[in-house]
C-alpha cells in the first residue's frame, strides 16, 4: 500500500482501536447527548441524559480496565500515547468524573437540575430568563457539555504531540467556560466568572500556541518525543527551545492552577455552580498534572536545568501563596478555591523530583484529591440557608456539629484529610510526594518538601478553623435565619458524597494496592 | 497463650467500647459511663494478663505483632513493647478507669453529649496504648497525630470558658510539632535500607547517614517530642489547655500524653541518631534546666489549679529530660520511672483538686481558704497528693527525682546541682497552694458541703497506693525499666562515667537495682 502512494503524500494513521476505545466511547456518549437535546421530549431528558451518560463513563471505563490495558501503544500517527500514567488517570477519571456528574444531577425532589439555570445567555431577573422558564426550557444540556470535557480530559494524558495536547485543552476547557456560567444562584458572579475564566484561559490558550510554535522551530516536530531527541542534538536554536518549554508550560501551569497563573481560580470556583467546581478541582487538574507530567518527562527534560529553577519558584510560590491566601477566607467555596492551589503546589513538589516516583505520587495525590475535593464541595451544596440559597459563608456553618452530625463529620473527615492527618487519604498524598521529592529531588527536593510541610501547617489552620465553627460555635440568634441547614439530598448526591468520602478513609487506611498500581504505571512510553 | 495478639487487642478493646457507648439507644444513655468504665476495667485487666507474659531479661521487644501494612512506605503494623512502654502502658491502663470513674459527673446534661465525652476518652486510651507499643516509626506517628483529635473535640466541647481557643492552640501546635517530625520522618525513610519492613525500629537503628542529615533529622523529631512533653520554650499550650480542659482530660493529657514526648526522645531520637542526640545534649539540658526552673515560678505565680498543677508538670518534664540526655543508666532509669510517677502524681492532684474545684465552684486559689474545715479527709488527700508532687521521700515521685538528680549529677555535676535547687521551689509551689487554699479561718458557706463521696475514694485509692508502692518499693518497676534503659544507651553509645566521688555512685548502684 505504502509503495503505491509517494512519500510525500498523506499516510492514513493506523490507530489502535482497542487502545483509543475509551475516547471513542465518550465520544459517542457526548454526541448521543446532543442527539437526545434535540430529539428527546422535555420531560424524558434528564433520565435518558443521565443514563447515557453513566452508561459512557462506565463503558470507557470498562474499556480503560479490558482493552486499553493490554494494548499500550503509540497510535494515531504518535497522536495518541497509550501508557502506563495515561491509563491509570484515563481510569481515575473515568470514576471521578461519574461521581462529578451525579452530583451536577442533583434535583432536590424538584423535576429540574437544582443546580443550573435554563437560560444561561440571559440577564438575572431579565423578561428573557422568564419566558425561559415558562416555556419549560430544560437544563439537560449539561450532560453532552461535561461529556465532551470529559473527553478532552481523556485525550490530555495521553497526547503525544504538542497539537493533540492544544485541541485536547480546548475540548475540555470550553465546554468548562460553559458550565460555569449556568448556576442558577447568583447568576452575576456566574456569569462574570464564566467570562474571566474563558477570557484568561484564551489568553492561557495563546501562550500555548506560540510556545508550541518555537518548539516546533527549535525540533521541526511537534511530537514530545522529537522534541526530546532533538534537544541533545540541534544545537544553536536555543533561543527558541527555552521560551517555547516556558510558553507551554504557562499554557499547563493555568489549568492546574499554579500561582501566578491562578487568578481565576477563586473566582471561577466560587461563581460555578457547586457540584462543577468539585468536577473541575478534581478531574481537570488531574488531567493536567498528568500532561504536565508527561510534556515535562517524556519531552523537555533533557533540558530541565534550564528551566527548573522557574518552577521551583512556581512551586514554592504556589504552596505559600495557596496557603496563606487560604486561611483568611470566609468564604468556603473560595477557601476551597485557594485549598486546590496548595494542594497543587504539594503535587508539583513530586513533578520536580523528575523520577518514576515522582510520577507515580503526583498521580495519586491528584486521584486521592479529586474524590475528597467532590465530596467536600457535594457537601457544601446541600446546606442553605432558610431561601434555600447555598450557605457559603463559613460563619453560617456555626453549630452545624449539632444541627446535622452526621453531615458535619463528613466534612470534617475531608478537612482533616486535606490537612493531611494519618488514615485518611491526605496523608499517604501528602508522604508520597515529599517522600519523592526527598529521595530523589536532591537538595532542592528537600527544601521543597521542607516548605511543603510548612505549608500543610499553615492551611491546617483554615481547615480546623471551619471545625471549630461546625462544633464549638453557635450561630448568633440575629443570624439564625441565615444559619445553614442541611437538604436532604437524593440518591445522586448521596453515592457522590459516599464514595468520596469512602476512597478517602479507604486510601488512608489501605492504599498499599492503589499505591502499588501508581507504582506500576509510573513509567511513560516516549 | 503467647499466640494471642495481646497489642492489638488491647488497642482494640477501647475502640470497641467507645462504639458501643456511642451508639447506645437514648433509652440506655445513661448506660454510657457504665460501658467506658466497664471497657476500661476490662482492659486493665487484659493489660495485667499480657504483662505476665513478659519476660525481664528477655528480648529487646517482647509481645511482638508484625503485618505488613503500606509495603511502599515500608510500614507494617508492628507492635511490641519494652520495659519502658509496658510501663507506661500498664499505667495508662490504671489511669483510664480511675478518670472515668472520677469523670462521672462532668457532662451533667448527659444523653448523647454525655455518650460522646465517654467514647472520646475511650478512643484516646486507644491512641495511647498504640503510641505507646508502636514499634514501627510510621505507626508511631500515625498513632502520635491521631492523638491529637479525640484531645481536640474532649478539650474544644466540654471545657471552661475558653475551651475553642485552649482546643485550637493545643491542635495547631501538636500538628505543627507534628509536621516538623513528617519531614524528618520521609527524610529517615529515604536513608533506610527501603523494603517492605524499612520502618521498623529495629531496622532503622543504626543506619549510617551523614552528619548533617542525621542531625536536620534529629532535629524534627526531638522538636515534635519538645512539644509534647513540653519543654520551654514550646510549653505554652499546656497550661492553657489543661486550665480549660475537664479534670479527666487534662490528666489524661498531662499524665499520661505528654509522655509520649519523653518517651519518643527515648525511643526514636537517642537510639536512631545517636550522634546527634551526643551533640544536642549540652543544649538540651540547658534548655531541660530552663524549663525547670521556668515551670517552677510559673507555677508559684499561678492563681488558678488547674494551671498551676500543670505548670508544675512543664517544670517535672524538664527534669524527665535532664535525666534522658544525662546519659547515665541511673538517670535514664530515674527519668522512665519519673514518667510512671509523674502520671499518678498528676493525676491525684489534677482529680483531687478538681473534687474541691467542684465543692467551691471556682479553680481559683483565693476563692479557697480554710477549706480544711470543710472537707477535712478532702484535704487531707489533697496534702498527700501535693506532698507527692514536691518528692516527699516515701513517694514514688522521690525514688525517681533523686535517681535523675544522682545519675545527672555523675556527668554534670553542674547541672545537677542546679537542678536539685527546684526542690526547694517544688516545696514552695505545693506548700503555699495548700496554705492558701485550706488553712486560715473557715469559709462561711450557704450550702452544706459533703466531704470525700465514696465513688471518689475509689479515685484516689489507687493512686494513692501506687504513689506508695512506687516510693516503698520500687524495685519492680526498676527491674522492668532497667534493661531498656542500658540498652537505649548502648545504642547511643556511651558509657557511664568511672565512679569519682563514692558515695553518689554507691547511692547510684542501690537504686538503679
Amino acid at each position: 500500500m505504502t509503495s503505491l502512494v509517494p512519500s510525500a503524500d498523506f499516510v492514513p494513521a493506523t490507530i489502535n482501536v482497542a487502545a483509543v476505545a475509551p475516547l471513542l466511547i465518550v465520544t459517542v456518549a457526548a454526541l448521543l447527548g446532543v442527539l437526545v437535546e434535540a430529539f428527546v421530549p422535555r420531560d424524558k431528558r434528564y433520565v435518558v441524559q443521565l443514563t447515557i451518560a453513566v452508561l459512557g463513563l462506565l463503558g470507557a471505563l470498562a474499556a480503560v480496565l479490558t482493552g486499553a490495558r493490554t494494548n499500550q501503544t503509540t497510535t494515531v500517527a504518535g497522536a495518541i500515547v497509550i501508557d502506563g500514567p495515561a491509563l491509570l488517570v484515563q481510569g481515575s477519571l473515568c470514576v471521578l468524573a461519574l461521581i462529578g456528574l451525579l452530583a451536577m444531577s442533583e434535583r432536590l425532589g424538584s423535576d429540574h437540575m437544582d443546580a443550573f439555570t435554563r437560560d444561561g445567555a440571559s440577564a438575572p431577573g431579565s423578561h428573557a430568563e422568564g419566558l425561559a422558564q415558562r416555556l419549560g426550557a430544560t437544563t439537560t444540556e449539561i450532560y453532552p457539555l461535561t461529556m465532551f470535557s470529559v473527553l478532552g480530559m481523556l485525550i490530555f494524558p495521553a497526547a503525544g504531540d504538542l497539537l493533540t495536547l492544544f485541541v485536547a485543552l480546548e475540548v475540555l476547557s470550553l465546554p468548562l467556560y460553559v458550565l460555569t456560567g449556568l448556576a442558577r444562584r447568583r447568576r452575576l458572579l456566574s456569569q462574570e466568572a464564566s467570562l474571566k475564566y474563558f477570557l484568561l484561559g484564551a489568553f492561557s490558550s495563546a501562550f500555548y500556541l506560540f510556545g508550541a510554535a518555537l518548539l516546533y522551530g527549535y525540533a521541526g516536530s511537534v511530537r514530545l518525543h522529537d522534541i526530546a531527541t532533538a534537544i541533545g542534538t540541534v544545537n544553536g536554536l536555543d533561543g527558541l527551545l527555552l521560551p517555547g518549554v516556558f510558553f507551554v508550560l504557562i499554557g499547563l501551569l493555568f489549568k492546574i492552577g499554579a500561582v501566578p497563573f491562578h487568578a481565576w481560580t477563586p473566582d471561577v470556583y466560587q461563581g460555578a455552580p457547586t457540584a462543577v467546581s468539585g468536577f473541575m478541582a478534581a478531574c481537570t487538574k488531574l488531567a493536567a498534572m498528568a500532561a504536565l507530567l508527561r510534556v515535562l518527562y517524556v519531552g523537555v527534560a533533557g533540558d530541565r536545568w534550564s528551566f527548573q529553577v522557574a518552577l521551583w519558584i512556581v512551586a514554592v510560590l504556589t504552596m505559600v501563596v495557596g496557603s496563606v491566601v487560604t486561611i483568611a477566607q470566609s468564604d468556603i467555596k473560595r477557601m476551597l478555591a485557594y485549598s486546590s492551589i496548595a494542594h497543587a503546589g504539594f503535587i508539583l513538589v513530586a513533578v520536580l523530583s523528575f523520577d518514576r516516583a515522582g510520577v507515580a505520587s503526583a498521580l495519586f495525590y491528584a486521584i486521592a484529591y479529586g474524590f475528597s475535593v467532590i465530596a467536600a464541595f457535594t457537601i457544601v451544596a446541600l446546606l442553605r440557608d432558610a431561601d434555600g440559597s447555598e450557605a457559603t459563608a463559613i460563619s453560617q456553618w456555626a453549630g452545624l456539629g449539632r444541627r446535622a452530625p452526621v453531615v458535619a463529620a463528613l466534612f470534617t473527615l475531608l478537612m482533616l484529610a486535606f490537612a493531611g492527618i494519618p488514615l485518611t487519604s491526605g496523608f499517604t498524598s501528602k508522604f508520597g510526594v515529599f517522600n519523592a521529592a526527598i529521595a530523589h529531588g536532591g537538595t532542592m527536593g528537600i527544601w521543597l518538601a521542607v516548605i511543603g510541610v510548612l505549608c500543610s501547617a499553615i492551611t491546617a489552620w483554615a481547615y480546623f478553623r471551619v471545625i471549630l465553627v461546625m462544633y464549638f460555635a453557635e450561630p448568633a440568634p440575629q443570624d439564625a435565619a441565615g444559619a445553614a441547614r442541611v437538604v436532604l439530598p437524593s440518591a445522586a448526591s448521596t453515592i457522590a458524597i459516599a464514595t468520596g468520602v469512602a476512597m478517602t478513609v479507604i486510601l488512608g487506611v489501605v492504599p498499599a494496592r492503589l499505591l502499588e498500581l501508581a507504582t506500576q504505571n509510573s513509567q511513560f512510553l516516549p | 497463650m503467647s499466640n494471642v495478639p495481646w497489642l492489638t487487642v488491647l488497642c482494640v478493646l477501647p475502640l470497641v467500647g467507645a462504639a458501643i457507648t456511642a451508639v447506645l439507644p437514648d433509652s440506655a444513655a445513661w448506660r454510657a459511663k457504665q460501658v467506658a468504665l466497664g471497657t476500661t476495667l476490662l482492659t486493665l485487666l487484659v493489660g495485667v494478663v499480657a504483662a505476665t507474659q513478659y519476660r525481664i531479661g528477655g528480648a529487646q521487644f517482647q509481645l511482638v505483632e508484625q503485618h505488613s501494612w503500606i509495603p511502599a512506605f515500608g510500614t507494617s503494623w508492628a507492635l511490641g513493647v519494652d520495659g519502658m512502654s509496658l510501663t507506661l502502658i500498664l499505667m495508662s491502663l490504671v489511669l483510664a478507669p480511675v478518670c472515668i470513674l472520677a469523670a462521672w459527673h462532668e457532662v451533667p446534661v448527659g444523653g448523647r453529649r454525655e455518650q460522646n465525652y465517654f467514647a472520646l476518652l475511650l478512643v484516646l486510651i486507644t491512641c495511647i496504648v498504640g503510641v505507646f507499643a508502636a514499634t514501627d516509626v510510621f505507626l508511631f506517628y500515625v498513632f502520635f497525630e491521631a492523638l491529637l483529635f479525640p484531645v481536640y473535640f474532649l478539650v474544644g466541647s466540654y471545657g471552661g470558658p475558653d475551651r475553642r481557643r485552649a482546643a485550637l492552640k493545643f491542635l495547631i501546635f501538636g500538628f505543627v510539632g507534628g509536621l516538623v517530625m513528617l519531614a524528618a520522618l520521609i527524610g529517615l525513610f529515604a536513608q533506610s535500607t527501603g523494603g517492605p519492613t524499612a520502618m521498623l525500629v529495629t531496622n532503622l537503628t543504626g543506619l549510617q547517614m551523614g552528619e548533617t542529615a542525621e542531625r536536620l533529622m534529629f532535629l524534627g523529631f526531638f522538636f515534635a517530642f519538645a512539644v509534647k512533653a513540653p519543654m520551654w520554650p514550646v510549653h505554652t499550650w499546656l497550661p492553657d489547655t489543661a486550665q480549660q480542659a475537664t479534670p479527666a482530660t487534662a490528666t489524661l493529657l498531662v499524665g499520661i500524653l505528654d509522655k509520649v514526648g519523653t518517651f519518643g526522645m527515648l525511643r526514636f531520637c537517642l537510639p536512631l541518631f545517636p550522634d546527634a542526640s551526643r551533640w544536642a545534649a549540652p543544649v538540651i539540658i540547658v534548655l531541660a534546666l530552663i524549663s525547670v526552673f521556668y515551670g517552677a515560678f510559673l507555677a508559684i505565680a499561678s492563681k488558678d489549679i488547674m494551671r498551676l498543677i500543670a505548670c508544675t508538670s512543664i517544670s517535672h518534664f524538664g527534669f524527665i529530660v535532664l535525666g534522658i540526655f544525662a546519659f547515665t543508666t541511673t538517670a535514664a532509669n530515674g527519668s522512665a520511672l519519673y514518667m510512671i510517677n509523674h502520671g499518678f502524681t498528676t493525676a491525684a492532684l489534677f482529680l483531687v483538686a478538681a473534687m474541691l474545684i467542684r465543692r467551691r465552684g471556682s479553680q481559683l486559689i483565693p476563692d479557697f481558704g480554710g477549706w480544711q474545715r470543710v472537707t477535712p479527709v478532702l484535704a487531707g488527700v489533697f496534702l498527700f497528693a501535693g506532698l507527692a508532687g514536691l518528692a516527699l521521700p516515701g513517694m514514688g515521685s522521690f525514688v525517681s527525682e533523686f535517681l535523675v538528680l544522682v545519675g545527672t549529677f555523675q556527668r554534670h555535676p553542674v547541672a545537677g546541682g542546679i537542678a536539685a535547687l527546684a526542690i526547694i521551689l517544688a516545696a514552695l509551689y505545693i506548700l503555699l497552694m495548700y496554705q492558701r487554699m485550706m488553712t486560715g479561718p473557715k469559709p462561711e458557706l450557704a450550702t452544706p458541703v459533703r466531704d470525700l463521696t465514696a465513688r471518689e475514694k475509689w479515685v484516689v485509692a489507687p493512686l494513692i497506693v501506687a504513689l506508695l508502692g512506687l516510693g516503698f518499693y520500687p524495685k519492680p518497676a526498676l527491674d522492668v525499666i532497667n534493661p531498656a534503659m542500658t540498652t537505649v544507651l548502648q545504642q547511643v553509645g556511651v558509657t557511664d562515667p568511672p565512679p569519682i566521688a563514692g558515695i553518689g555512685v554507691d547511692t547510684a548502684k542501690e537504686s538503679a537495682k
